[in-house]
């Protein structure tokens, strides 16, 4: 098992590690992602990265995907912790750009004090205030 | 802090989403939400997914989203300013003259939520699409990246390794000089809630230049 880490939180997947290459089952990365493999290539929405061709089987076999490769092969931002078990795997600033230019607002979980989860999608129909602050 | 507003304006078809950066967990900001008895939205987010979402920089930092989730005002400060760095540093009090900025740009700012919340597209605080998406703020690649070591060392952090995980937030404080959240939430971490020692040295080390980005409002100084 390794645990992944992205903007959706944080995820215990099984996985294969074989050097800097890292092995997911396709649909847990799709779940802890939204990014997947489809025709056109590996995508997330309406956003598509082409595999390099002739060279697919470096980045799925059967229904694993190496999610490391992919990454970098996208161009997106990718730490792993010294024991090779936490991977963070991030979005890229293009993407990161292009998502909030398109001024659709990002969709976020997060749980209150009780532990119950609240999106900000919850509340279609109402202004939404969306406000930070910190005990520090 | 919002709770008035709230009661103000939730029959407008309003809603306060707060979200808590404590990367120390729901009880560090269990506190202040009780004594808040906030009747809104008010959630805890240890991983600062927020930040990384919508490129955000220090707290309290606020974003309007209409009532088809379009964002009609990205990211910027929620009516704070440079001000504080005026306070006198052993009684932690603002001067007059800074109470007073604060005071002002406040009541500007939620006079302007307000407004929006009453008017809608109608409100001249509330951007048209051009607008809007010229008040984004580009990410770089090196933020991109800061947001992934940061989400490491907060992992790294509650896992226990904790050498690992202070150089893993120094990483990312490196890549992202600009996120006090960044920082700042690392000082709390090492710190354990005390202030951090090192709080005004880094804030000298803006010299002239301003922290928050203006707020571009009528009337905002």
């Amino acid at each position: 098992m390794v645990t992944l880490l992205t903007e959706r939180g944080s995820f215990e997947v099984k996985a294969r590690r074989v050097g800097e290459d890292l092995w997911v089952d396709s649909d847990a990365l799709a779940e802890a992602t939204g990014w997947e493999l489809k025709p056109e290539g590996f995508c997330r929405d309406e956003v598509c990265v082409p595999l390099p061709r002739g060279r697919e089987s470096e980045f799925r076999q059967g229904a694993e995907i190496n999610a490391a490769k992919l990454w970098r092969h996208a161009g997106q931002p990718i730490v792993v912790s010294r024991d090779g078990e936490a991977w963070s795997l991030g979005t890229s600033a293009a993407l990161r750009t292009s998502a909030l230019e398109s001024l659709e607002a990002p969709d976020v979980a997060l749980p209150d004090l009780d532990g119950r989860i609240h999106r900000i999608s919850d509340h279609r129909g109402k202004k939404v205030f969306l406000s930070t602050w910190a005990s520090w | 802090m919002w709770q008035q507003l709230y009661d103000e304006l939730k029959d407008h078809g309003f809603m306060v989403f707060a979200v808590a950066m404590d990367s120390r967990g729901p009880e560090i900001a269990r506190p202040w939400i009780e004594a808040a008895k906030s009747t809104y939205v008010s959630v805890i987010d240890t991983e600062h997914r927020l930040a990384d979402l919508y490129n955000m920089v220090n707290v309290p930092e606020a974003v309007w989203i209409d009532e088809t989730g379009r964002i009609v005002r990205p990211t910027e400060v929620a009516g704070s300013g440079d001000y504080f760095r005026k306070m006198d540093r052993q009684t932690k009090t603002l001067p007059e003259d800074a109470k007073v900025m604060r005071e002002e740009m406040r009541a500007l700012y939620m006079n302007a939520l307000r407004d929006w919340v009453r008017n809608g597209r109608r409100s001249s605080y509330a951007f048209d699409e051009s607008a809007a998406r010229c008040h984004v703020r580009p990410q770089s690649e090196d933020v991109a990246l800061a947001h992934c070591w940061f989400r490491l060392g907060r992992h790294l952090h509650a896992a226990g390794k904790l050498d690992e995980a202070e150089a893993a937030f120094a990483e990312a404080s490196r890549l992202h000089p600009d996120s006090w959240n960044i920082w700042r939430q690392m000082g709390d971490i090492k710190h354990q809630g005390q202030p951090n020692p090192e709080f005004w040295a880094r804030v000298e080390t803006l010299g002239n230049r301003r922290y928050y980005g203006k707020i571009d409002m009528p009337g905002m100084p």
